[in-house]
């Protein structure tokens, strides 16, 4: 800390007699500061840049690069939304006949062609907006907010297998496998819904346990492999995705799923005492999911943030080495945590068979297991953001189809819109570089790396 | 034929975002001359270089060359330049030879793109004759020990005509006689007409080879010396304040053995016995270090202990009971305290808040759990209670501990590990990379630790450190126990230890210093002249 110690200073301080080295007591001063400033530095972690060579920076886990993307600012996030809805609506005017007359004549009257763009684009939005959130030509209050309840219902199965991906991805893993999960527990749940003759609470109870139980297992399997053998996760989830899609195509033509008399892979559909109530009568498809989906989120963020459990997963996904060295046990957390996520994903496909579809086809799933990495991924593996991301797909989903009904814009758009966000989120730079956030530095990676190297030495 | 290059940097600065790693930094290497860069850890002295070696760009300042400014866009332009960098980590591919790893980057062909390495191999020849450095340009570079790998990085510099070497932190990893050897060559290369610019901190070789010493501070050149002024000032001037760090140690009073290893052997996955039938124990009040190039079986040793290891066998015995084969955590249960030698890699999690990283192995334990329900303001507690404790420097509790210093990460790490009753304290590389002023406390604490009746093993590659803790040092050479000896032993005998010879064998090898290790034993004023 103190500046006041400079050369001069620390030349006055030196007695005349240290020049002679046979003097006892300096050799006996000195020894000790050879001492102390001389047992720093030894060899560390070898490095490309060799100034990180003394920084402070931790190594995350194998993929680092992965984890910040997964887990950077809520803002990015939120400007890769912007963007995203900016290029897709330049996309949708593209499309529009009235854009493309203007643009014949757009040097002699270039105002036509930018207001036909922006005209374009806004009703599209409009229309998306009034699809998903508040239709104000709804001839009662209950249709104008009919496609918010829509939202929501879309959003369900969304949230909670968003909340699988986003918790094995705290914990390190790349929980690919939320697809096969939701099917699994789709297959479970459903089975117990249509074949089982229960009194109303507790067959839907089982459906719900059963469904959990299923997606856990297909789920924990996965952690039971990585953490025996090692095998990688990703491909790991990718294959058992595989395997539930088609074992649920071959059951669905056996005779325990297929519907009597019925030549088409659909299975029985759910007894009434199986399947979740609406919560707002019958006249929206909202249905207990929602608040079940809620409570996960809830539940996921006690168990991250307030729970042994949650700190183990957080500690083996950000330093899996410490963790072990701290006496944690990596491998029984990597089964855990991968049969929670699997388990989160089991709710997504009880709120299918049971929420909204009431009975099991090879479609149980739909792209829900897939959206749900991008909707980890928008809400930076939160609870809390994986929620609301879960709430924006879902209006996007339940938008489309009302732009599509309103101005003629393909459903299409929407993925496009969709895609254009992960690639957005993918690459913070190039969000921040669009609104002149970038901070004005030439070689951001490296440059990020020594300030840690810098901070993390300098203080004495 | 020897063009000589006069270096200068004038007022380089150098901000990461708001942060000032050099502030207007003047240093002059005149030609042919050994100029040492002195600076604690994380003053600025490697981004200086890589400043220097085109690494990075500078935010202000110049960088001049025979008096003309000159910039660099990459290191492909210092080389061209004369400017040469050996790394702290060598830049080497293990499994080329030597003359490939030279020839690497800047490849001499044939017709249709062929290699030619005869030339490469006439030019390693020539330099290695010309420096005594006795380099076989067609030895495999992993096979080569540490040392010679460090004349290849020279050699390699050298052929791309280097007039200035950058030599950064390059006694890290040498044995003392290799650093002895080192600094020969680094003589050598001088009268040759190369210039030298040293980076350290050792203020022991700094004021041996030196011609010339620029100090650093906080990014700051806060003065230059002369390799004649007395090391304390130097020390001082490195830290910015008075130095005066004698370890006030009391003589140990070593109780009963609580600690026994026997036969302890660990095999590496490639089936190398990389710790071999190592015996030894530790008593209750001792501090037992154990000294060792790098890379001889420490790491396995107490990775062993803490039962990280697979293939271990032999026998780990504390209190009576046996340890191998038990969880890391039934072992951190038995009372083993344990600081890892790589604080980022295994102590810390470094997207933790400090006061969740006082709690790594003990989050599940009361107060802080009851059952699996955490209680934060308990952690938080204990974080301020430690925090204020251990003097950690950081803005709060809750800061991330990856972006505190060095020094205060180990304070971290120690404090987590010294805040419940210890039966046993493991500390591998307690202060490497750590601040002058944090070794003190850290080195108090260690041996506070040892007072209450706690057995301390200190692993350490520092023998400034060991020397400085031990009560006896064991030397680890290859996985085997050279042999233990008393604290005080001189450092003559301990670096010979530490290649390998047996202290029994030293009468035979040196007559300089026979039989050091009982005739100079706990006389510290005779220690000290070893390092005047």
């Amino acid at each position: 800390m103190s500046e006041n110690h400079p050369k001069h200073a620390a030349g006055e301080h030196g007695r005349p007699d240290h020049k002679d080295p046979h003097h006892p007591s300096p050799a006996e001063e000195e020894t000790a500061a050879v001492v102390s400033v001389d047992t720093a530095g030894g060899a560390m972690e070898p490095s490309a840049v060799p100034a990180t060579a003394q920084s402070g920076q931790l190594p995350g886990g194998p993929d680092t690069l992965l984890r910040r993307i997964f887990t950077g600012s809520g803002m990015v996030s939120v400007l890769a939304v912007l963007l995203a809805l900016i290029i897709g609506g330049l996309l949708i005017a593209s499309t529009d006949k009235q854009v493309a007359t203007t643009a014949t004549y757009f040097f002699a009257r270039p105002t036509d062609f930018l207001s036909a763009v922006w005209t374009a684009a806004t009703r599209s939005y409009i229309a998306l907006f009034q699809g998903s959130v508040f239709n104000p030509r709804g001839n009662s209050v209950a249709a104008q907010f009919a496609p918010f309840m829509e939202t929501l219902t879309i959003a369900t199965p969304l949230i909670t297998a968003g909340l699988g991906v986003a918790l094995a991805f705290r914990a390190g893993l790349f929980n690919i496998g939320a697809q096969g999960q939701i099917i699994v527990a789709g297959i479970l749940a459903a089975w117990v819904g249509f074949a089982l003759n229960l009194p109303l609470g507790l067959h839907l109870l089982l459906v719900l346990v059963a469904g959990i139980i299923g997606g856990a297992l297909w789920g924990g399997l996965v952690g039971v492999l990585k953490a025996r053998t090692g095998a990688h996760e990703v491909i790991l989830t990718i294959m058992f995705n595989y395997i539930a899609l088609y074992f649920l195509r071959y059951l669905l033509n056996t005779p325990a799923f297929q519907r009597p008399g019925e030549s088409n892979p659909i299975s029985p559909i759910l007894d009434a005492t199986a399947v979740y109530p609406q919560i707002f009568g019958s006249q929206y498809r909202l249905h207990l999911g929602f608040i079940l989906a809620i409570g996960a989120t809830v539940l996921v963020w006690w168990l991250l943030n307030r729970s042994t459990l949650g700190f183990e997963f957080r500690a083996v996904g950000a330093n899996p080495k410490a963790a072990q060295t701290a006496g944690i046990n990596v491998s029984r957390s990597t089964i855990l945590v991968m049969a929670i996520a699997g388990g989160l994903a089991g709710m997504s496909g009880v709120a299918q068979v049971a929420g909204t579809e009431k009975v099991l086809t090879d479609g149980v799933a739909a792209t829900y297991g897939f959206d749900a990495i991008t909707v980890a991924l928008l809400g930076r593996s939160t609870p809390w953001g994986t929620f609301a991301a879960g709430l924006l797909f879902g209006a996007f989903r339940a938008g489309a189809v009302q732009m599509q009904i309103q101005t003629g814009t393909p459903i299409d758009i929407v993925l496009v819109v969709q895609s254009l966000i992960v690639l957005f989120i993918a690459a913070p730079p190039l969000v921040r570089a669009v609104f002149g956030l970038n901070p004005r530095r030439k070689k951001p990676a490296r440059a990020a790396k020594s300030r840690q190297a810098a901070t993390t030495g300098g203080a004495a | 034929m020897v063009r000589v290059l006069k270096l200068e940097l004038r007022g380089i600065t150098k901000r990461f975002g708001t942060l000032l790693a050099n502030d207007h930094i003047d240093v002059v290497v005149e030609p042919g001359q050994i100029h040492c860069l002195l600076g604690e850890n994380g003053a600025g002295k490697s981004t200086l270089m890589n400043v220097l070696y085109g690494l990075y760009e500078p935010s202000e300042g110049d960088i001049l060359i025979d008096d003309k400014p000159v910039s660099f866009r990459g290191p492909g332009d210092a080389m061209a330049a004369g400017i040469g960098m050996v790394h702290q980590h060598f830049m080497l591919v293990p499994v080329f030879t030597v003359a490939e790893n030279v020839a690497l980057g800047a490849e001499p062909t044939k017709a249709a793109g062929f290699l030619n390495l005869d030339e490469t191999r006439r030019r390693i020849k020539e330099i290695s004759d010309q420096y005594g450095f006795d380099v076989d340009p067609d030895a495999l570079v992993e096979d080569l020990p540490v040392g010679v790998q460090q004349r290849v990085e020279i050699i390699k510099a050298l052929v791309r005509n280097a007039k200035v070497l950058i030599l950064d932190e390059p006694t890290a990893v040498l044995t003392p006689q290799e650093t002895d050897e080192l600094l020969d060559i680094m003589r050598q290369l001088k009268s040759g007409g190369t210039s030298i610019v040293f980076i350290s901190h050792k203020l022991r070789e700094v004021k041996e080879v030196s011609d010339t010493i620029t100090v650093i501070r906080r990014g700051k050149v806060v003065g230059s010396a002369e390799p004649s002024a007395p090391t304390t000032d130097l020390a001082s001037m490195m830290v910015g304040r008075a130095v005066n760090l004698t370890l006030d140690k009391a003589p140990a009073k070593p109780q009963e053995k609580t600690f026994e290893v026997r036969d302890l052997t660990v095999i590496a996955p490639n089936g190398q016995h990389v710790v071999d039938g190592l015996s030894f124990d530790i008593a209750r009040g001792e501090i037992l270090a154990i000294a060792g190039v790098q890379g001889n079986g420490q790491t396995e040793l107490t990775e062993a202990i803490l039962g990280l290891q697979e293939r271990v066998s032999g026998s780990v015995q504390l209190d009576g009971k046996e340890l191998l084969g038990r969880s890391v955590k039934e072992v951190l249960q038995a009372g083993v305290g344990f600081v890892p030698e790589d604080r980022k890699v295994d102590g810390l999690v470094g997207t933790f808040s400090v006061a969740e990283n006082l709690v790594l192995d003990l989050y599940d334990k009361p107060p802080f759990a009851k059952g699996i329900s955490m209680s934060p303001a308990k952690v938080l507690e204990n974080a301020k209670a430690r925090i204020g404790e251990f003097d950690v420097r950081t803005p709060s509790a809750a800061a991330a501990a990856g972006t505190l210093s060095g020094g205060n990460q180990q304070k971290v790490v120690m404090a987590r590990e010294l805040s419940r009753p210890l039966r046993l304290f493991i500390a591998s590389q307690p202060t490497r990379g750590v601040d002058v002023g944090s070794i003190e406390f850290l080195h108090r604490r260690i041996v506070s630790e040892r007072d209450q009746g706690t057995p301390v093993m200190i692993i350490s590659t520092e023998l400034d450190e060991v020397m400085e803790l031990a009560d006896r040092i064991a030397v680890l050479y290859k996985g085997r126990l050279v042999g233990v000896v008393p604290a005080g032993t001189s450092r003559d005998t301990l670096g010979l230890m530490m290649a390998g010879i047996p202290p029994e064998e030293h009468a035979h090898t040196s007559q300089a210093g026979p039989a050091t290790a009982t005739t100079t034993a706990s006389t510290p004023d005779a220690e000290g002249d070893d390092y005047v």
